[in-house]
């Protein structure tokens, strides 16, 4: 493998890392409120429905970005309707969240553009065009780091920066503020932040929010940016796999981004048979490929290598005793 | 605690859940320009309007009989078990496999050979994510939906580099030998006299769904068994305190489980395409959650969720194929029945709680006030 394949593999692996990385911290956030959240991938659905759909009709991807964060965060507040409010099943609201999604964003489609459950194709500035980074086109010569640069560095969606400036920006806020410490309290002994005079509900909601926004800025990569409009159930189990990525980084920030840059050199090499057959010697077939997030996150899971450890209040709803 | 009586517990709640969702659900119609009292006049006429509309829902209705029991024997130990799809899938595996190596005499043999490895196929899959929650304690919401992905992709696998006849595109295995084609009702209500439609898929698996019903609620109400797994899902530490192995009822109810899920494989593949093709199974085993929450977890009601689920599918293809409304709008009730009977139900059972402690108030004679004594 020469060094522009492996150029063009990393610059496929992040693009494909991207919308993990969103979707992950995400459910990073609910999860280390002490909300579970299965419903990420109906989140990035709706999100990736909605922005296409308003991009398409008005033209502008920023108002498309707008709408898939909104209708992520409806979601968000569905949930946490259903899990915090009312204190429900979580898992049993996710799923519903899950289905929801992938009825609705179809039936919409249908009854909006009528071309079978999808979005007319998105051009010009209804997409999140690649930025060309300053001076990408004079470094481009020099050997080695000029491909590197002009390749792999430069030359994204903004979105895609974005999710990883988000990455240093978790850590701050959930490890450097008043609110992050709250917000792990919450998920790991409710009735200690609730004896602190701190409201557990309010918490636990604006946790739920943030995971809306990140779902939604996830969902608009999808379909205005990775791929120019919305198909039917897009998000492909992009939720899921999240879901296990966080498992996999142990609900941390940081190891989140190393494991959903793993997962999306998993999904790029998916792509490139002929690179894992130079690599490795033998053909693998591309669908047990894709099944090896899952079956590396079962492994992490059962406590084989490491131990993943979840926030402690996971997934109960907090009752005040009176 | 009976803070309301029975009747309203098991009909009222989930009638009012029911009719939330229906409501709801009219208004997305609404919302698509299309016009709902329409829409169920035609779901009605085309999936109860002829034995040919019956035997499509109720052969629908017959996967999710299965799938339903299977979630709901789970949540009887607690346990949520997202993973139906997937053991239906491996439940398939089984089913190919042993109708297309095994030699078999006759179909009732064939059915019998065919049930047992459907149900070994998907007790296996289900046994993995059991085992690794009560000896490694993770998670089985997670590790099953996990095992779904990867049943799929081992499936994909299995259809494209084995099991493919030689020769053919598809990914499918080969057609099953005639001797292992099930009975459909047509054949099985014809010598009592009636005419059931011959092109519906219907068949003898209803049978077997229907027995499974009965085994279960026996298993879970007249069973020593049944009532450890009741016992551990109502309170694991008082169930340890009993002497219930926590490992042991975890690792059986999600055998069952997995069977059950499995067996749904002699009606989708055995029953109706009479060989194994990828996502034989439709998201059935996603439907099962919804029906086993409306179903409140019972058998009876299990078996009536199913019919109802079983009726919208054959409904809402109708609906697809005579309008313009998409086939997803089925995917959207479901959803909501999901949210209303599942994640929702306290936003029901609150509000109604409070109208009948009021009424049992009212009703209650006052007690007699005691003349307060001034303190010394």
């Amino acid at each position: 493998m020469d060094y522009m394949t492996l150029i063009q593999l990393l610059d496929s692996t992040v693009r494909l890392a991207t919308p993990l990385l969103l979707a992950c911290l995400a459910g990073l956030f609910s999860e280390r409120a002490g909300i579970f959240d299965i419903g990420l991938d109906g989140k990035m659905l709706a999100a990736a429905f909605f922005s296409a759909a308003i991009a398409a009709i008005s033209g502008s991807v920023w108002l498309g970005l707008l709408a898939g964060i909104a209708a992520s965060l409806a979601l968000s507040l569905l949930h946490g309707l259903a899990s915090i409010t009312f204190r429900g099943n979580q898992l049993i609201s996710g799923v519903a969240i899950n289905f929801l999604a992938a009825g609705l964003t179809v039936l919409i489609a249908q009854s909006w553009f009528q071309q079978g459950g999808r979005t007319p194709s998105l051009i010009g500035g209804a997409r999140f065009n690649p930025i060309t980074l300053p001076f990408a086109d004079q470094i481009e010569p020099t050997p080695f780091i000029g491909p590197l640069y002009a390749e792999l560095i430069s030359g994204h969606s903004i979105l895609v920066y974005m999710a990883f400036a988000a990455v240093p920006l978790t850590w701050w806020l959930l490890y450097r503020t008043r609110f992050g410490l709250r917000l792990r309290a919450v998920g790991e002994n409710p009735a200690a932040v609730d004896t602190a005079g701190v409201s557990v509900i309010g918490l636990r909601y604006a946790a739920v929010c943030i995971c809306g926004v990140l779902c939604g800025i996830a969902g608009a990569y999808l379909s205005t940016a990775l791929q120019a409009g919305f198909i039917k159930d897009m998000s492909a189990g992009r939720g899921y796999i999240a879901l296990a990525a966080l498992i996999f980084a142990k609900w941390r920030p940081w190891y989140a981004l190393w494991a959903t840059l793993l997962f999306g050199l998993f999904g790029a090499l998916e792509t490139r048979p002929d690179v894992i057959e130079a690599l490795i010697g033998i053909k693998v077939q591309g669908q047990l490929l894709g099944a090896l997030p899952y079956v590396m996150t079962v492994i992490i899971l059962a406590g084989f290598v490491g131990k993943a450890i979840p926030p402690r209040a996971g997934g109960e709803p907090y009752v005040k005793e009176r | 605690m009976d803070t309301m009586p029975k009747w309203a517990e098991v009909v009222l709640v989930p009638l009012i859940s029911l009719l939330l969702a229906a409501i709801l659900s009219a208004l997305v119609i609404l919302g698509i320009g299309e016009d709902p009292v329409a829409a169920v006049k035609l779901m009605v006429t085309g999936a109860l309007g002829s034995t040919y509309g019956w035997g499509y829902t109720l052969y629908y209705a017959t996967n999710f009989m299965f799938t339903g029991l299977c979630v709901a024997i789970a949540f009887h130990a607690r346990l949520f078990n997202i993973g139906g799809e997937g053991q239906a899938m491996l439940g398939g595996l089984g089913v190919a496999l042993a109708c297309l190596y095994i030699p078999w005499p006759h179909w009732s043999l064939a059915l019998i050979g065919a049930t047992a490895m459907a149900a070994l196929f998907g007790a296996v899959w289900a046994a993995i994510p059991a085992f690794l929650q009560a000896k490694r304690g993770s998670h089985i919401v997670i590790t099953t939906i996990m095992f779904n992905f990867i049943a799929a992709a081992v499936l994909n696998y299995i259809l494209v580099n084995m099991m493919r006849p030689q020769g053919s595109m598809d990914p499918a295995t080969a057609r099953f030998p005639d001797a292992t084609k099930l009975p459909t009702l047509h054949d099985l209500l014809a010598p009592i006299g009636i005419n059931f439609s011959k092109a519906a898929p219907a068949n003898i698996s209803l049978l077997v769904a229907m027995a499974a019903c009965i085994f279960l609620w026996v298993l879970i109400w007249r069973t020593r068994l049944g009532y450890e797994i009741r016992a551990y899902g109502h309170s694991e530490s008082a169930a340890k305190y009993a002497g219930i192995s926590p490992v042991k009822i975890t690792m059986i109810a999600m055998i069952i489980s997995g069977a059950l899920a499995g067996m749904m494989a002699i009606n989708n593949v055995m029953g109706e395409a009479e060989r194994l093709v990828l996502n034989a199974t439709e998201g059935a085993g996603f439907i099962g959650i919804a029906v086993a929450l409306m179903g409140r977890s019972h058998p009876l009601g299990v078996f009536l969720a199913a019919i109802l689920f079983g009726f919208l599918y054959q409904g809402g293809a109708e609906l697809a194929l005579w309008t313009s409304i998409p086939r997803e709008l089925i995917v959207v009730i479901q959803a909501l029945v999901i949210l209303f009977t599942g994640a929702l139900d306290n936003m029901v059972r609150m509000p109604l709680e409070k109208i009948f402690l009021s009424v049992r108030a009212a009703r209650a004679p006052k007690p007699k006030r005691k003349p307060v004594e001034p303190a010394e």
